[in-house]
């Protein structure tokens, strides 16, 4: 390609104190092209985008758009400059309404509105507060203001992770019609499946500098792995045949009939010591009530739980932790102490207990969170405050915590949520050690595969209740898939 | 129709509350009349201005402790060059030493990310002691058209009330249709997504506090106006301008509220302190009746909230 890149960035370096996030990464997107950015967590994926956003300035290195060097200083100078970011989470006003959050960011409502329609809602009202819309609206909105400011360049950052499946398929294919008429789209995903679906190309980071660029085609998946990686791994395998062995006596937790009005109805199931209990579905189908009301955040509206053979009811979550159900958020931020070191995030939850009161036996607790961290290869040079370590390494804290701890019953709600391959890979058998050792495990998953790889068996929720129920054996794709979109397999479920 | 209601409807709630107030003044004192009410106006004024100054930097997602102390510079200050120089210039010197002094205290808690709280706090005992170098005792004196402007009726209405709200008014209304004020509320709301928006976050909430030094300007030319004289310690306006505030649907941590509501809790809070003087009440329990309607309009506020998101 001769003409001039839309955006070319090359050299970029930022180091935070000690840590050096990025060293060498480049980036170029030519009209037209739709650009994969990949990296493991903590390849600098992050604070390159901020970069190229304009958030954050690098130490080295430059941007060229449209081969005039930009220094963009803030999002509104890197905006009027042509490359427009639609960020992982949304950056719309909660206390103001559509209209007025558009003239904030000087986007023109016709063309706001076109996009809006477009992209498959049809019924907005421009005097809605934020805070009053659901997440997938505002996923969509925030799409729908940047290309409203006809953009050269397009950034979606993890565009798609809370977007239910007929919208990602209505943003994927307004992307690639933009892309057609010459714009052009870096696309932050870990998705293999959309890549592979939209991109051209695909950029790979790891450890702070570029790997390299590969052209999408078939088993670029496998090369992409491993460039992220640094070495050729399996995508893994588990052997699930002794799987339903230990399902017998009483269950550790005995769910009836629970409901949650008006998002659950009629739940049951139960989960057995050594068993790691898998629960899929889409956003929304009632997942986030169940895990409230079993970690006490909320009471139910009918129907029992029982710990042990015994029936309980939470009225706080202290209640649930004393039945020994422990409590691990997707969101990382609701876990941890962000502020505090990696060994006190770890050492928290033992400490805690109300059994030790007195001196915290230090001896004891270095042993522990020692074993923790490196069962958990959790990256320490920033461990004096845990805010300051990757995504994925802190969600490795939020889990490893536990297994300094030994836990009971292990409520596990999306814990690989946005988290790069290396480290899943190294989550996966965390909790089947954890259940080894005696846990009972309910695990929440966004990412379908991750059944046959965790997971004994796994309950099906679609509306708020229990539609089906698959062996891990069985889990593969297309079978989950369907099970979650409501289409019961014949057999029915156990 | 309906929707604007629902919008309004704490603002349109207080009104309702002034005028169960003012009927239940009446009963008590029967004597209480147009009188009355323009001495509850002028009393009220720098107590508006306070308030207003107030709740635009807590909309902004902070608090400004050193309003009092604010108001006592600019009064000291005017009052000192009153006596030496026209009225005019004097006032306009001191409204400029109010934005001064909120954007120094703006900058501050901008560029060093010190806390609001921590940063104003200190400035509390710093504007303070400048108010007390300018004008170590009370003294000085007020140009006779200040002193007059506020006192008696204008177009059937107390003149204190018409300078609280047109002089209210003429700044904020331009600003709060401006792509300002709409950065006030969206920084107040959510800074990073403020940020993210193309919002200059920083340069909003230097001049959300340059408007609080403002209107503390005008607080504390209303107080030189009122005794004739500058004051140099600073008077009980801290407390009563959060209580206001909130009161008047106001958020504290940001994004909610505008200036209309605080202003009606302003002569509520007035009102309630007279009649509890008018039944004798000792003194000091008026402000413990405050501080308990404080705490009781923010649990109020949160269970409304909740409630709303419960139902909708």
């Amino acid at each position: 390609m001769t003409t001039t890149p839309l955006l070319d960035a090359t050299g970029v370096a930022k180091s935070f104190g000690a840590v050096r996030a990025l060293t060498d990464a480049r980036l170029t997107v030519g009209s037209g092209e739709i650009v994969a950015l990949m990296g493991a967590n903590g390849a600098g994926k992050s604070t390159f985008v901020k970069i190229l956003t304009g958030a954050l300035k690098p130490d080295a290195g430059r941007v060229l758009i449209r081969g005039q060097d930009v220094r963009v200083g803030s999002p509104a100078e890197a905006r009027r400059s042509g490359l427009v970011p639609v960020y992982q989470e949304p950056s719309l006003i909660p206390d103001l309404d559509v209209a007025d959050n558009l003239r904030l960011g000087d986007t023109p409502v016709g063309p706001f509105r076109e996009w809006v329609a477009a992209l498959g809602i049809d019924d907005l009202r421009l005097d809605r507060m934020i805070a009053d819309l659901p997440l997938a609206t505002l996923r969509i909105l925030d799409l729908a203001r940047a290309l409203a400011q006809k953009p050269d360049v397009l950034l979606l950052d993890e565009m798609t992770a809370a977007l239910p499946t007929n919208l990602v398929d209505k943003v994927l294919h307004v992307v690639r019609e933009q892309a057609g008429a010459g714009m052009g789209v870096i696309y932050v995903s870990h998705r293999f499946t959309e890549i592979s679906h939209l991109c051209n190309r695909a950029t790979v980071l790891r450890d702070g500098r570029t790997v390299g660029d590969l052209d999408i085609e078939p088993g670029v998946e496998e090369r992409a792995v491993e460039l992220m990686l640094g070495a050729k791994i399996d995508l893994g395998r588990r052997d699930t045949s002794a799987a339903a062995a230990a399902r017998s006596g009483t269950p550790r937790l005995g769910v009836k009939g629970l409901a949650a009005a008006p998002k659950l109805a009629d739940v049951s199931f139960d989960l057995h010591a050594g068993e790691v209990l898998g629960i899929v579905a889409l956003e929304g189908q009632g997942q986030d009530e169940l895990f409230d009301v079993l970690a006490g955040f909320d009471r139910p509206s009918a129907g029992t739980i029982s710990v042990d053979g015994t029936p309980v009811s939470f009225g706080h979550p202290a209640d649930a932790i004393a039945a020994g159900l422990t409590f691990v958020p997707g969101n990382r931020a609701e876990a941890l102490l962000s502020e505090r070191s990696v060994r006190e995030n770890i050492a928290l939850p033992f400490s805690a207990r109300v059994a030790n009161w007195g001196p915290i036996r230090r001896k004891h607790e270095a042993d522990r969170v020692g074993y923790a961290i490196e069962k958990l290869q959790i990256d320490t040079r920033a461990q004096g405050e845990v805010q300051r370590l990757s995504g994925g390494n802190q969600q490795k804290v939020t889990i490893g915590r536990w297994l300094a701890t030994g836990v009971q019953t292990l409520l596990l709600f999306d814990p690989t949520r946005g988290i790069d391959v290396r480290t899943k890979r190294q989550i996966y058998p965390l909790v089947r050690e954890l259940a080894e050792n005696g846990a009972a495990v309910l695990f929440y998953t966004s990412e379908l595969e991750e059944v046959a790889l965790a997971c004994d068996r796994a309950l099906v929720l679609f509306n708020g209740r229990i539609v089906d129920v698959i062996d891990a054996a069985d889990a593969d794709e297309p079978t989950l898939m369907r099970a979650v979109h409501g289409l019961t397999s014949a057999e029915g479920a156990a | 129709m309906s929707a604007w209601v629902r919008k309004n409807a704490w603002v349109l709630g207080l009104l309702v509350i002034l005028v169960l107030l003012m009927g239940l003044t009446k009963a008590i004192q029967p004597s209480f009349g147009a009188g009355g009410i323009e001495s509850l106006a002028r009393a009220a004024l720098p107590f508006a201005f306070a308030t207003a100054g107030m709740a635009i930097v807590i909309i902004v997602g902070g608090i400004d402790l050193s309003v009092a102390s604010m108001m006592a510079v600019c009064a000291v200050t005017a009052a000192v060059l009153m006596e030496r120089m026209g009225g005019v210039p004097a006032l306009l010197i001191a409204l400029g030493v109010g934005i001064a002094m909120g954007a120094i205290n703006g900058a501050l808690i901008v560029l060093t990310r010190v806390p609001d709280i921590v940063v104003t706090l200190a400035m509390l005992f710093v504007w303070e002691g400048t108010a007390l170098l300018i004008l170590e005792t009370p003294g000085g004196a007020t140009a006779d058209w200040l002193r007059e402007g506020i006192r008696g009726f204008a177009f059937g209405l107390p003149k204190a009330f018409l300078v609280t709200v047109v002089l209210i008014a003429l700044v904020w209304l331009p600003i709060r249709r401006s792509k300002l004020g709409l950065s006030i509320y969206a920084t107040g709301s959510d800074e990073l997504a403020a940020f993210r928006s193309g919002v200059a976050t920083g340069r909003t909430r230097i001049l959300a506090y340059a408007l609080c030094g403002l209107f503390c300007a005008m607080g504390g030319l209303s107080l030189a106006a009122l005794t004739g004289i500058g004051e140099p310690v600073p008077g009980p306006y801290l407390l009563a301008s959060v209580a206001a505030a909130v009161l008047g649907g106001v958020v504290l941590g940001g994004g909610k509220g505008g200036l209309l509501g605080p202003i009606v809790a302003v002569f509520i809070l007035r009102i309630i302190r007279t009649i509890l003087t008018l039944m004798a009440v000792d003194p000091n329990v008026t402000t413990i009746v405050e501080g308990t309607i404080m705490v009781g309009v923010v649990i109020f506020g949160a269970l409304v909230t909740t409630r709303g998101r419960r139902t909708a």
